[in-house]
């Protein structure tokens, strides 16, 4: 084989291993993308200190509370209210109801995401519910809250925004998340053989 | 194929190949490998075609009749894997390796060890996929793009096995495109500058290209599923902090360039048999290499289109909907090329001419279908309906699959020294014209009007066009046994080939004898 082909294979090797490492940092160019610029309703889960933002003239919006629960998380997870009414540039306290009807202890992780995607950036949270995970004994209830503010620069074109929290079940994640697997796979064999 | 070669063997100064199994086990020879990816291909096409058979079975009537949803799933999924990876992907590369060295000149492929193995891992891949069928659970059943978390958080236990065999699928291809990229490039002869390459080989190079950039990042998508399904990552997993629509956005990231990678080639063949049969030079062969070129690039900038109703930004979807747009252009540049070398050609129309116009006519159908789509807002419409199956379906199996039977009857005289039976590859291609689209033209009224796609059962109004949708599969079906019979009994025997076969051929693979010899080209030819 000549001295081109050796170079030739040589880069050819090198692409492919770059484009592989590439689709693994995809995932932090795609998170860095989505929260720099808003999109996709992400907002930072981490809280802000920036005292800048509060102002005393801001303009009325209303903030609408959407809970989910995710697959069968059994939680009751419901907002206190609905709707607000508030302005931007104030902080204003919002809180969740949560219950955990189960006879098990268990754990829950709330994930926010912001409609229309163009408002997230703008959201700022002092505190959230949704900064750590939570955990309820059998049959707890609590309120959970969120302390927040919409900057000044909102645009002008939103009046109304959309705040979602979906709650996630993490109680078995990482240790047993193996075990959970298998047993879900498990399940569907079953249900296979039958129908088959 | 063997008999045909091993009957050169007197022709001394040659080695000849090795008797029984082995040959084909141990075979480092370009044409060998091609045989053998040809073959598999052949195979795994019919496994594949049985399985959308049972999905046409199920679809023939509303209501379940024949399987069940589980199943239909099943099916689903593997045909979309069998037909990409095991079918259209393998021929191209067979085809590939029994052209590109004859075509630049070259005695044999740069990596020959390597074009063995590249071969012979892709049956373990496959046996791997279709052994999934029978374990626990089933097999796959997420749809051939396995979209998390259908793919991790819901999918059967058989997914590991699913991944692995991704894996060796992506290794397979990317030592394929390792193999044929060093060829073109150290390998012609001396005088063949990179612009006198033949179409095929310029075809085919881009495509290597495009294999290296993004069968890692498959690789990559299914290392992050194996690490969220067994060691507790979530990169696809929102109460992890992952996200399930960056799976889509890797996905389609490969995605995009992969559908083109099951295109570009049959750019090359169409060209070279256009040309042949129009006995006419082409009308721009450097135009074409742009073309090419020019749609290897825009495809890794479109890749979002396939995500239209995700929730993307309004920049964002305006961006993408622009650049899908774009690959028009130099679509239409292939498109009028090919008329216009038609146009006041002495034309002739023998079965690879035949499958080559309807390529033209019925990949442009597709084409169309596809600026359809690129439309945003229409797209929220058609978007998960039949239309997108009538659409994809018209670019691969007229698109890929005609080219690359073409590309089949058009070089079998120079694989086995005979010609194949003209009466009955013409009987051929009209069952398989009518068969095509009868399958899926009556699918882009049925997903207009709304019906989903992936659904193994639907509501009364769409029953008429999916039985008739139904009888057109299996026709189609049906007349590909017909080509098994045509491949063999060309294999078998049939009239004699000369060495350039066709009358208005062109290029260095018409100046060897028919069958081609076992070793070409040991010492270069010189090119002007």
């Amino acid at each position: 084989m000549n001295e081109g082909s050796k170079k030739t294979i040589k880069t050819l090797c090198f692409a492919v291993v770059g484009m592989f490492t590439f689709s693994f940092a995809l995932v932090p160019l795609y998170n860095v993308f989505c929260e720099v610029t808003g999109l996709n309703g992400k907002i930072e889960l981490k809280a802000t200190s920036d005292k800048s933002i509060e102002i005393d003239n801001g303009r009325d919006i209303s903030v609408q509370f959407v809970s989910h629960n995710n697959e069968e998380m059994p939680w009751t997870f419901k907002p206190s209210e609905d709707v607000i009414k508030i302005k931007t540039g104030k902080y204003h306290t919002a809180t969740f109801y949560v219950k955990n009807p189960t006879n098990k202890k268990m754990t829950a992780q709330a994930i926010p995401s912001v409609a229309p995607s163009n408002a997230a950036s703008h959201l700022k949270k002092l505190e959230c519910f949704c900064f750590e995970q939570q955990e309820l004994a059998p049959g707890e209830e609590a309120l959970l809250p969120v302390r927040m503010i919409f900057d000044d620069e909102l645009p002008d074109s939103i009046k109304s925004v959309v705040l979602s929290y979906t709650l996630f079940d993490v109680t078995d994640y990482n240790d047993v998340e193996l075990t959970r697997h298998h047993h879900d796979g498990d399940d569907e064999g079953h249900e296979m053989e039958s129908s088959l | 194929m063997s008999a045909v070669i091993e009957s050169h063997n007197h022709d001394d100064h040659h080695h000849g190949p090795a008797k029984g199994l082995t040959r084909w086990l141990y075979t480092t020879n370009h044409k060998d490998i091609g045989t053998l990816y040809l073959w598999f291909s052949f195979a795994m096409f019919l496994i594949g075609g049985a399985m959308a058979l049972v999905i046409r079975a199920e679809l023939f009537e509303p209501g379940m009749q024949i399987v069940e949803p589980e199943f239909y799933n099943q099916m689903l999924t593997l045909h979309g894997l069998i037909m990409v990876f095991g079918a259209v992907m393998p021929a191209f590369v067979g085809l590939a390796n029994w052209l590109v060295p004859m075509m630049v000149g070259a005695p044999d492929m740069a990596l020959p060890r390597m074009n063995n193995l590249s071969f012979w891992i892709l049956p373990v891949a496959f046996f791997i996929l279709l052994s999934s069928l029978f374990m626990e659970g089933g097999a796959p059943n997420f749809g051939w793009t396995f979209y998390a978390p259908l793919s991790t958080t819901y999918a059967p236990p058989s997914t590991t096995f699913f991944i692995f065999s991704v894996h060796i699928m992506g290794a397979s291809s990317i030592m394929g495109s390792i193999n044929v990229i060093v060829t073109i490039m150290n390998m012609r002869a001396p005088g063949m500058t990179l612009m006198k390459m033949p179409l095929f080989v310029w075809s085919w190079l881009i495509t290597a290209y495009l294999l290296i950039a993004v069968m890692p990042v498959l690789a990559g998508a299914v290392t992050m599923m194996l690490m969220d399904i067994h060691f507790g990552t979530s990169f696809f997993n929102a109460a992890g902090g992952g996200d399930p629509v960056l799976f889509q956005h890797i996905f389609w990231f490969f995605g995009h360039p992969e559908v083109y990678i099951m295109i570009l080639p049959a750019f090359g063949i169409t060209s070279h048999i256009i040309e042949t049969f129009s006995r006419k030079q082409l009308f721009g062969h450097t135009s074409m290499v742009w073309a090419m070129t020019s749609i290897a690039i825009l495809s890794f900038v479109v890749w979002a289109h396939h995500m239209f109703t995700v929730g993307l930004p309004l920049a964002a979807e305006l961006f993408f909907m622009w650049a899908t747009m774009l690959i028009a252009v130099p679509t239409g540049v292939k498109v009028f090329n090919w008329v216009t070398t038609m146009f006041k050609g002495s034309i002739t129309y023998e079965t690879p001419m035949l499958f080559a116009i309807a390529f033209v006519v019925l990949f442009t159908i597709g084409g169309f279908s596809g600026l359809m789509l690129a439309i945003t807002p229409a797209d929220f419409q058609y978007h998960d309906t039949y239309f997108v199956v009538a659409h994809f379906h018209y670019v691969l199996v007229p698109g890929s699959i005609f080219s690359i039977m073409a590309a089949v009857y058009f070089w079998i005289p120079k694989w086995t020294g005979n010609m194949y039976d003209e009466r009955l590859g013409k009987l051929h291609f009209w069952l398989s014209f009518v068969g095509v689209n009868v399958t899926f033209f009556p699918q882009h009224w049925i997903g207009l009007a709304g019906m989903p796609r992936r659904y193994p059962d639907y509501a009364l109004q769409f029953a008429d066009w999916n039985m008739v949708s139904s009888v057109g599969a299996f026709l189609f079906g049906a007349s590909q046994i017909l080509f098994l019979f045509i491949v063999l009994k060309t294999v078998m025997g049939g009239k004699k080939a000369t060495p350039e076969v066709w009358e208005g051929s062109r290029g260095l693979e018409w100046t060897i004898e028919s069958p081609a010899p076992y070793h070409t080209f040991t010492t270069p030819p010189k090119v002007n």
